[in-house]
């Protein structure tokens, strides 16, 4: 089964450069560039996995991540946080929130690779 | 040899010489050399309580009572040893307050009460009538005995003497006339008595010295030493007995008599006198302690020996033991010694009467009489030119009375007694001060109506169990009234009140005198209320050591320096008032004009002065009658109120301390709350700046790492990529130059280049760098509005270009995107140069035209200018613009396009350039 | 130099002392009559205890203070200030 993954950031050079991996890694892709844009993408259709950047126009990604958990039918939804701000007290607040996974950019390519991987499973290969 | 004419001959000598040490002593003192200076002149004067009742009186005692005679002499050491505490407290306090005499000491102390001071004098004079009589009596007897050498026969064999062949009352008149000589030639205003203190100090180590050979005559000469004397006497049934305590009359006697010696060595009027009023060093005190005793001790020494030894020689009575000093070196023959002995018996006599009488006409002069005289308006004494005759005269006359009162109580009343026991009756009396003294040099509580209750009481007692009950036993009064008491009351027998029985006269006399005395100084002073005065003057005693100076008095004088000087010139004479007021002048460094009203201290100067010689009561009065006000009262209202606003202003400060505290943890919390605030402020920027860097980091670091993990990438994307790698490089360098611009000129680390710049060619410059942006992506129409030449202006040149192409390139980001139009204007307005950059793009909301120049800020809500802009374009132009001293700021129309204008000022030469051109 | 406050403490010992030394307990105890260097108990007793007292007081002061303790010399010459 082929594994969705939402990327939501509103750089759109770190959207491409996720957007690219995902897609490098076989699994489905689709991009939000706001929090609302976000919270409608997954109404639509619940991805497997968020990559969630926590400074988000229109609504940040606590909120984002607030509404997902607080929907039992989304608990099936894994959620990892990206953020620019270096500081504890954010990475503690979205696993507080319910994030499953915190990554501080900038990241490591390989090591997102590879979270979303342990949280999904290998992805079938095309 | 010891022929009557002789022994008068050598007598008178030695009373001469005396007088010439005294006047040598005061001749001294008056040129300022004193010869008392000195501690152990100072313990020898002290030792003038060993009178000739110590001389002869002890050896007296000694032989029927053992060591009864030794209490008179061990109460004194004790004293002394404690002195430290008390004679010093005393000696202090009198000198601060100018005491002349024991009556002083106690009407000062008592709220200065003439009363009180009266009530001393009277008890003084009355008490000290036995002692006198005593010195008298003693001076007689002995030369009668010497003078009927070789034989001895005793006085009283002879009988009454007529009148006029009296000895003593020669005696009386020749030891009056020396009084007289030694201590009333003039008024001193401190009462020194320098020569007679010598004088005495002289007498000190003759009688010494007399005492000491006849005691090591018999001693060493007609025994073989002390234990040969003792294992002699031993042998003497009759006088084993006196071996022990029993013959001095058991415990009691010996208690009750060192307690009677203890009063009497400050309280007898010639022991304070030479203590405490002639003591011209305080210091001198501390030798005196143990000097003093030792003196005692070297004394006494040989008074059980020659007791015994006289004992020995004459077994059957027939020699009253009094005599035992002249009497054996009279029976061993011995001449010499015996004349010199004689001297010493003489030398002690006179010592006693001289500073006795002395004390005493002070205190009837200043405490009894000049009080009552002058409350006697009728003789109208305030206004007599000089007052100086007056006091002498009346401390003569007293002299001479109470000279007279010794002879008439030795004649009437002495052969009845022996001498010890008179002395002891003074003692009685003289303690009766003893209470009023020392509770209130301790207790502040101690009051007037206290003390005064107190002595008459004691004196009452006094009075009632030992003068009368002697008078009785020379005849005077019915011997009944011993025996069975007053008009028969058994319980008011003299020797036995209230029935006490099994006490010595003398201890009974001292229980009842001292349990009123006390019990009504005690209750009285518990009972009243002390006056203000009282107060004042209680404080003042009893806190001497830690107030050593004045109460300051206000005095609302109004009397001149002249009205105080004549006032004291009255009583101490012309030449000495004037000294005095000399001295005072140029002690305090002031010339004293005379007709100038005096000054408070000026006032208190005299007051005090005056007390010297008239006592402090007299002097407070007379004072206060030239100052015309009775200002009593105002003294303890001034200290009272000098307190008050002592206590105000230490509260007053305390408050402006707390208030102070206040106001400094007030703006302690403010600075607090700021510091917190651009902490969190900093904190934002911080993250803020954290944030903005990383991102464009992400993407390099992000694309850098699929370049390099999928080499297989096709041309086209790995472009792409590239591309997106170096535009976010240049974005990062971007923001961090203008982070570190922000930065550096938040905190005023920037290195500026302010110079004269030509503003026309920065312009220029600006256009050019942004030239190729209109190009880019779409054609932007660039109107400018340049004069030629623009003045010069005071900036950075490149900070200046800086500025410009900010506000070109925002131009070009915000322009309508259709179809952009940007324009640069410039001019001089208001004597600075303004650029106005414009654009027609969707212009800026008025709520944001001031935020936009904050960092990390833009019209609407978030930074919608990703990946161009940094958010601190703004910003830094205002710093920059704002170093320059110029404004920057926005106008703007939404829908209308926004204008940013801003100011630079002129450079000077710009300024003169612009007066010069026509623009 | 030994403070002021000792000397004022050793003299004060020393007055008790005295009172007891001449008190009737300890003299009872020597109020017999009995001869010692051929004086008498009792006045031999009595004229030692003296001495002794006296030496110690002296050496009490004189081991007190080298200077005037307590006596506030410079109080004392401001009080003096007026006088002759």
């Amino acid at each position: 089964m082929t594994h969705s993954v939402l990327v939501v950031d509103d750089e759109p050079n770190i959207v491409l450069s996720l957007e690219f991996l995902m897609k490098q890694a076989n699994y489905d892709v689709r991009v939000a560039r706001d929090g609302e844009a976000a919270l409608a993408e997954i109404e639509q259709a619940p991805p497997d996995l968020v990559l969630l950047d926590a400074m988000l126009p229109k609504r940040d990604g606590f909120d984002v991540c607030q509404a997902i958990r607080a929907d039992p039918a989304l608990n099936g939804v894994r959620i990892i946080m990206l953020t620019a701000k270096g500081r504890e007290v954010e990475r503690e607040k979205g696993l507080a929130l319910g994030a499953d996974d915190y990554i501080t950019k900038p990241f490591s390519t390989r090591d997102v690779l590879e979270r979303v991987k342990d949280f999904l499973g290998e992805p079938d290969e095309a | 040899m010891l022929q009557g004419w002789i022994i008068v001959l050598v007598s008178l000598a030695y009373l001469c010489f005396l007088f010439a040490i005294a006047s040598y002593g005061d001749r001294r003192a008056d040129q300022g050399r004193s010869l008392i200076a000195n501690p152990y002149i100072y313990a020898l004067s002290i030792a003038v309580y060993c009178t000739s009742w110590t001389f002869y009186g002890s050896v007296g005692r000694a032989a029927s009572s053992g060591v009864g005679f030794l209490p008179i002499y061990l109460g004194p050491t004790l004293m002394f040893i404690c002195g430290w505490f008390v004679l010093r407290k005393i000696i202090r306090i009198s000198k601060v307050n100018k005491i002349t005499s024991i009556a002083d000491f106690i009407a000062s102390r008592y709220g200065k009460s003439p009363l009180l001071g009266g009530l001393v004098a009277v008890i003084a004079v009355i008490g000290i009538m036995p002692y006198i009589s005593l010195q008298l009596k003693a001076i007689s007897t002995s030369f009668s005995v010497l003078v009927q050498y070789p034989e001895i026969v005793m006085p009283q064999d002879l009988g009454s003497a007529p009148l006029l062949q009296d000895t003593a009352l020669y005696a009386a008149l020749i030891m009056a006339a020396f009084s007289v000589l030694f201590g009333t030639r003039h008024i001193d205003a401190s009462e020194h008595h320098e020569g007679m203190v010598a004088a005495i100090a002289f007498e000190s180590v003759v009688k010494l010295l007399a005492f000491l050979a006849v005691g090591v005559f018999v001693t060493f000469l007609v025994y073989d030493g002390f234990g040969d004397v003792f294992s002699q006497a031993a042998a003497v049934p009759a006088l084993t007995r006196l071996f022990s305590i029993e013959a001095a009359g058991g415990y009691g006697s010996w208690i009750s008599l060192m307690i009677l010696a203890m009063a009497a060595i400050i309280c007898l009027p010639r022991q304070f006198q030479v203590a405490v009023v002639e003591n011209v060093d305080e210091r001198h005190l501390r030798k005196a302690v143990w000097l003093f005793p030792l003196y005692l001790f070297l004394i006494n020494i040989f008074v059980l020996p020659i007791a015994f030894g006289g004992l020995l020689l004459f077994p059957d009575g027939g020699v009253d033991a009094d005599t035992f000093v002249l009497t054996l070196p009279m029976a061993e023959r011995q001449e010499g010694l015996a004349l010199f002995v004689f001297i010493g018996g003489l030398s002690a006599a006179t010592g006693m009467i001289i500073v006795a009488t002395i004390a005493i006409s002070t205190m009837v002069s200043n405490d009894l009489v000049m009080p009552v005289l002058l409350r006697v308006g009728r003789l109208h004494l305030s206004e007599r030119e000089d007052l100086t005759g007056l006091l002498l005269a009346i401390r003569r006359g007293t002299i001479l009375i109470v000279l007279l009162l010794g002879y008439l109580y030795a004649r009437l009343i002495g052969e009845s007694y022996a001498l010890v026991t008179i002395g002891l009756v003074s003692f009685a009396a003289a303690a009766q001060f003893c209470p009023a003294i020392i509770g209130g040099i301790f207790w502040k509580g101690a009051s007037r109506a206290g003390a005064a209750a107190g002595m008459s009481a004691g004196f009452l007692v006094w009075a009632y169990t030992l003068l009368l009950p002697s008078f009785a036993r020379s005849g005077w009064l019915p011997a009944a009234f011993l025996e069975e008491g007053p008009f028969g009351i058994d319980l008011l027998k003299p020797y036995e009140l209230f029935g006490l029985t099994g006490l010595d006269p003398i201890s009974h006399a001292l229980f009842w005198s001292m349990f009123a005395n006390i019990g009504l100084l005690v209750g009285v002073s518990l009972l009243t209320r002390q006056s203000l005065v009282e107060r004042a003057q209680a404080v003042l005693f009893v806190d001497v050591f830690r107030r050593t100076e004045d109460q300051a008095r206000i005095w609302r004088a109004t009397a001149s320096v002249r009205d105080l000087q004549g006032l004291l010139a009255r009583f101490v004479g012309q030449q000495r008032a004037s000294s005095a007021f000399s001295r005072y002048a140029r002690r305090h460094g002031q010339k004293l004009d005379v007709q100038a009203p005096a000054d408070t201290a000026l006032v208190r100067f005299t007051e005090r002065q005056l007390a010297g010689a008239i006592g402090a009561a007299s002097a407070r009065i007379m004072v206060a009658s030239v100052v015309k006000e009775e200002l009593l009262d105002i003294d303890q209202v001034m200290a009272i109120l000098d307190e008050a606003s002592q206590v105000i202003e230490y509260s007053r400060r305390l408050e402006e301390k707390s208030a102070q505290l206040e106001a400094t943890s007030r703006e302690l919390r403010a600075a607090n709350e700021r510091l917190k605030d651009l902490d969190r402020m900093k904190d934002d920027f911080v993250s803020t700046v954290s944030h903005e860097l990383r991102t464009p980091l992400t993407s390099i670091r992000s694309f850098s790492e699929i370049l390099f993990d999928n080499p297989d990438l096709d041309a086209d994307q790995k472009k792409e990529f590239l591309k997106i790698v170096i535009s976010e490089s240049e974005r990062l360098t971007r923001l961090i130059n203008d982070v570190l611009d922000m930065a550096k000129m938040e905190a005023d680390q920037l290195d500026w280049y302010m110079a004269e710049t030509d503003a026309r060619a920065v312009i220029d410059q600006a256009l050019a760098a942004t030239h190729s942006l209109l190009q880019r992506d779409r054609p932007i129409a660039l109107e400018t509005d340049l004069p030629t030449r623009l003045p010069s202006v005071h900036a950075d040149a490149d900070r200046l270009t800086q500025v410009i192409v900010n506000l070109l390139s925002n131009a070009v980001k915000f322009c309508d995107p259709e179809r952009g139009r940007i324009g640069i204007t410039a001019g001089l307005r208001d004597g600075l140069l303004q650029v106005e950059v414009w654009d027609n793009g969707p212009g800026v909301p008025e709520a944001d035209q001031e935020r936009i120049f904050e960092k990390f800020q833009q019209a609407g809500h978030i930074l919608t200018d990703k990946p161009q802009g940094t958010g601190l374009g703004l910003p830094i132009c205002r710093q920059i613009i704002k170093h320059f001293g110029g404004t920057i700021w926005v106008e703007s129309v939404p829908g209308r396009g926004a204008r940013f204008s801003f100011t630079v000022p002129l450079a000077e030469a710009g300024e003169a350039a612009v007066s010069a051109s026509a623009e | 130099m030994t403070r002021p406050g000792l000397m004022n403490e050793r003299l004060m010992a020393l007055f008790l002392l005295g009172l007891l030394l001449f008190g009737p307990p300890l003299m009872g105890a020597f109020d017999r009559p009995a001869i010692a260097l051929g004086i008498p108990v009792l006045y031999l007793y009595l004229f030692l205890a003296w001495l002794c007292l006296i030496v110690f007081s002296a050496l009490a002061i004189e081991g007190g203070a080298q200077t005037p303790s307590g006596a506030e010399p410079e109080d004392l010459d401001r009080a003096f200030e007026d006088e002759g």
